[in-house]
């Protein structure tokens, strides 16, 4: 009867001791890379126990709750410039890569049937093309029937990351978009039917809810939901389709190592395969944290997630980080963060 | 003769039409506006009906993409930020309300804080929200269960304080002079008659209370925000139905969609069943 | 004989301090109490002043005009409070005219036209409609109502209203369904059961002597409900109905889900736009130190300023009802 005692004693502190030194981190920022932070934290969770509390609230939500301090660790895909870094005593990494895709409702279209050109795109969340029976959009697409429509653009309501990768390609491709509009995590967007949505989420459950409407989302959203996607020209003027590959391919040619504070955008990659609008997000941590505890496990679930999440990124389409690079972030990145 | 009959039938058929036209349009707003109502209350039943299997209590909240799961972390944070809530906000509504019932005939004091209470009854909670995150979570630095029950807790003390003077005020003078008589001290009065006698009327408020902060939403998006882990922290952000609901049902998730209808479903069930309870107990008081 | 000297048996000094221990015992509950009395006054002075304190760099930056000022550009800081306070405001503007005569007409049902056994239970409907959570309007709104809204209200309006010179622009533009009008009919149906039954309630106290004198002259129920009973409760009717006009403004959930989220004016009641409370829902979480939270903090005050104006006419109406009916002196 002792002995039995014993052994559940045993087996019941074992059970625990996982969770004993569990740790509850919070971190809060990009709903581009939500999907897969959240998987990566469920794994986490199985192997050590410890709660990764990822709030998407945007990018720039991510920036703010940071520089708060309210967070552990802010997630954003709009860098933060190495100036910014440095006056904040902050460190940032890229953690994940993928794409953002434009995505349509159209009746009877099907998915990457639609293909277009960045000027074009740029001119239709302008307000420039109102209406899906526009010549400009027929053009590119002979034999595709479009019904026509009025247009509903549907954009990001929230200061984004995906909106900054989005509309730094729209700048790259078109001039006139650069000028009137511009880049950036908020910008004004001009079409008089403009509707907002919050977060990812948001703009993918719009697009899906109105009729003739066309929005951006990063591709795991568009992928899981089964959403209509456009075919875009690249740079090299190749009509591409969103998948991991074609995201791989954009960021081929980044050497990350050379970037100060290693905050950059990808779009508009050259290479035959390129999805023109990539993008990596990015994670940002205190060198001096307060909650040092708290920051030696964030630090733990990234490298649980560059050693061990690859597969899982790949599952929903997103790209890992290659091994170069994540050699480098514990060499040069992780080192800088003061965790005793 | 004919001539005044004439102009009294033309007068009368005209009363008898407007009356008509008038009583059939306010019969007709009612049947419209039940018919809205009705018409909300369904969809809530059937779209949230699918989500209630037993998953829904026992698990947590799903990552994106993940199938199934369901609301266990944001039922058990709702109940913790509205217990924490209520356990604060009675007395201090109480006491509140105790004063203005009992010393609040002649004070000026007291008819402004009368005043002051009202308007906070109708203040727009998401300003409340704002408040609290300024003045405690930007402060402590970190999102907590504490800082939402505070915001709540800035919503239900004036329904609590309202209702409590309101019920005590009911109590007859002559059973607080009869304990005076008896050289009764004022406290004493105040505890162990007036609000004995009051009692039904004061839980009435409470549950009141209770019911109104179990459905509000904006208070709690920037002062507990929200963990799709399951926690009972109340020291960190902690999970709870209607920031959820908010999450899940502006997503493109078919899981999330679903379970934030059953979420939906049990708010409204919680908040309805309040408020009957709150009526059965009044009505026991008026006629026990 | 009764001995009676035994009531008399308690020595002065036992007595005395007994009555000291009461007094400090009173004092302490008059303190006690007074102190959470004025919590709830000292909670609105720090609502106040900290939403003052916080909004002042918008308000020194951008001056009065701030309120005035169709910008929101968050990329180079210039903020203004127009779309915003205009989206607030139309909406609640639309849901009040049509909740307004729905609710009289539910009120003047429930107290004249309803049979007495039905009374009591439509009553407690209506006052237990005014208590679901404003979510579920917002949910009902996207789901359900938009879609609906999209494909058979909005054309046909867009046909009849929107042929009208003048009020065709109001119903110009794209069939998205959700919008300014799309969130102003949601808050409709969410402030309706609210003030049907406040006008219920101010309905019921009209003495009947009243109507009873009119019936007597021989008027109809309409005329007694016209002449008789909207008279001597419409300081009552107007403070119901600037309560739900209260709750409108406020109101967060119900709006943000169905209003569309973009920050632009436009005269089209079929475009989408923002409220103040959906502003603050959707940028608070992300704004950062500077002139875009102090301008979220200086819309916050907008706006609590606003409802507490309405609140205050509302409450002083309602307490010259009460007054009228000798239950205030």
């Amino acid at each position: 009867m002792k002995s039995f005692f014993k052994k559940a004693l045993i087996i019941g502190a074992i059970s625990i001791a996982p969770t004993a030194f569990a740790v509850d981190m919070t971190g809060a920022g990009a709903t581009f890379p939500y999907p897969i932070y959240a998987k990566w934290a469920e794994a986490f969770k199985a192997k050590t126990g410890s709660n990764l509390n990822y709030q998407s609230i945007g990018s720039s939500g991510g920036i703010k709750q940071i520089k708060a301090k309210t967070v552990d660790f802010g997630a954003t895909d709009n860098p933060v410039s190495f100036e910014e870094l440095e006056k904040d005593g902050m460190v940032q990494f890229p953690a994940i890569i993928g794409g953002v895709v434009p995505v349509i409702n159209v009746d009877g279209v099907k998915p990457g049937e639609i293909k277009l050109d960045g000027p074009t795109l740029a001119d239709i969340f302008q307000g420039l093309i109102s209406d899906w029976g526009d010549k400009r959009i027929a053009i590119m697409n002979p034999g595709v029937k479009i019904p026509s429509g009025s247009i509903t653009v549907v954009t990001r309501a929230d200061g984004s990351g995906t909106t900054a990768i989005f509309t730094d390609y729209l700048a790259k491709t078109s001039k006139l978009f650069k000028d009137s509009v511009g880049s950036g995590a908020n910008v004004k967007w001009p079409a008089a039917s403009t509707v907002g949505g919050k977060g990812n989420e948001g703009v993918a459950a719009n697009v899906t809810r109105v009729k003739n409407s066309i929005g951006y989302v990063e591709y795991a959203f568009a992928k899981k939901n089964k959403m209509t996607f456009i075919s875009l020209k690249n740079k090299d003027g190749n009509f591409v389709a969103p998948d991991d590959s074609t995201f791989a391919a954009a960021a081929a040619g980044t050497d990350w190592a050379k970037i100060p504070g290693m905050g950059t955008f990808i779009t508009n990659a050259s290479g035959a395969k390129s999805w023109p609008i990539s993008g990596a997000s990015f994670i940002l941590l205190y060198k001096n944290p307060e909650n040092k505890a708290n920051a030696a496990e964030v630090i733990k679930f990234f490298d649980f997630a560059f050693k061990d999440g690859k597969k899982m990124a790949e599952e929903l389409d997103y790209v890992p980080m290659p091994d170069s690079t994540t050699d480098f972030i514990r060499k040069n990145v992780f080192t800088k963060v003061i965790t005793k | 003769m004919n001539n005044t009959s004439n102009i009294n039938k033309a007068l009368f058929a005209k009363r008898k039409r407007d009356n008509k036209i008038g009583l059939t349009l306010s019969m007709g707003a009612m049947v419209l506006g039940m018919i809205f109502l009705l018409w909300i209350l369904s969809v809530l039943v059937i779209k949230g009906f699918s989500a209630l299997d037993l998953s829904l209590f026992i698990n947590s909240t799903p990552a994106p993409g993940s199938e199934g799961g369901g609301l266990a972390n944001a039922i058990v944070g709702s109940i913790l930020l509205v217990g924490c809530c209520t356990l604060i906000s009675t007395p201090i509504g109480v006491l509140a309300g105790l004063y203005l019932s009992e010393y609040g005939d002649r004070s000026r004091v007291a008819s402004v804080t009368r005043f002051v209470t009202d308007i906070m009854l109708s203040a727009p909670s998401i300003v409340i929200g704002l408040f609290v995150y300024a003045f405690v979570v930007a402060q402590v630095r970190h999102f907590s269960g504490w800082a939402g029950t505070i915001a709540l807790a800035l919503i239900a003390v004036p329904v609590v304080v309202r209702t409590t003077e309101n019920m005590l005020r009911l109590v007859p003078g002559s059973l607080r002079e009869a304990a005076y008589a008896l050289g009764t001290p004022k406290w004493k009065v105040a505890f162990k008659v007036t609000l004995r006698a009051a009692q039904s009327g004061v839980m009435t408020g409470i549950l009141l209370a209770l019911a109104r902060i179990s459905g509000e939403t904006a208070p709690l998006l920037f002062t507990a925000l929200n963990n799709q882990f399951f926690s009972t922290n109340m020291n960190a952000p902690m999970a709870n139905l209607p920031v959820v609901i908010f999450q899940f049902a502006m997503s493109p998730y078919d899981n999330w969609v679903e379970l934030a209808w059953g979420g939906a479903l049990l708010i409204t069930f919680a908040v309805l069943g309040l408020n009957i309870l709150a009526r059965v107990v009044f009505r026991e008081k008026v006629q026990g | 004989m009764i001995d009676t000297t035994q009531s008399h048996s308690m020595p002065t000094s036992q007595a005395l301090s007994i009555a000291k221990l009461q007094r400090v015992q009173d004092f302490l509950f008059h303190g006690i109490t007074q102190f959470f009395a004025l919590s709830v006054l000292i909670a609105l002075t720090g609502i106040i002043i900290s939403l003052l304190i916080n909004a002042w760099p918008a308000l020194s930056k951008f001056g009065i005009g701030f309120f005035f000022s169709q910008e929101w550009d968050i990329v180079n800081g210039e903020f203004g409070g127009l779309i915003a306070i205009y989206g607030t405001v139309v909406t609640s503007v639309i849901a009040l005219l049509i909740a307004v005569p729905l609710s009289f007409g539910i009120a003047v049902f429930l107290t004249e036209l309803c049979p007495g056994s039905l009374r009591r239970p439509l009553g407690t409907a209506v006052e237990l409609l005014a208590a679901v959570p404003s979510i579920i309007y917002g949910m009902f709104g996207l789901f359900v109502f938009a879609p609906l809204f999209a494909e058979y209200i909005q054309p046909a309006l867009a046909a009849t209203l929107g042929q009208v010179p003048g009020l065709g622009i109001l119903f110009s533009g794209a069939f998205n369904g959700i919008g300014v009008l799309c969130a102003g009919l949601i808050l409709a149906m969410m402030i309706l059961p609210f003030i049907a039954s406040v006008m219920r309630d101010v309905f019921e106290i009209v003495p009947p002597v009243l109507k009873e004198s009119a019936y007597g002259i021989g008027c109809t129920t309409w005329e007694v409900v016209k002449n008789v009973v909207l008279p001597y409760t419409k300081a009552g009717v107007i403070g119901g109905v600037m309560l739900g006009l209260g709750r409108a403004l406020g109101e967060t959930m119900a709006v943000t889900f169905v209003i569309g989220n973009a920050h632009r004016l436009s005269a089209s009641l079929f475009s989408p736009g923002t409220s103040i409370a959906s502003t603050l829902a959707n940028e608070f979480g992300e704004a950062e130190a500077g002139n875009h939270l102090s301008s979220l903090y200086a819309l916050g005050l907008a706006l609590f300023i606003i409802t507490f104006v309405v609140l205050s006419c509302a409450k002083l109406m309602l307490n010259n009802m009460e007054k009228k009916q000798g239950l205030k002196t």
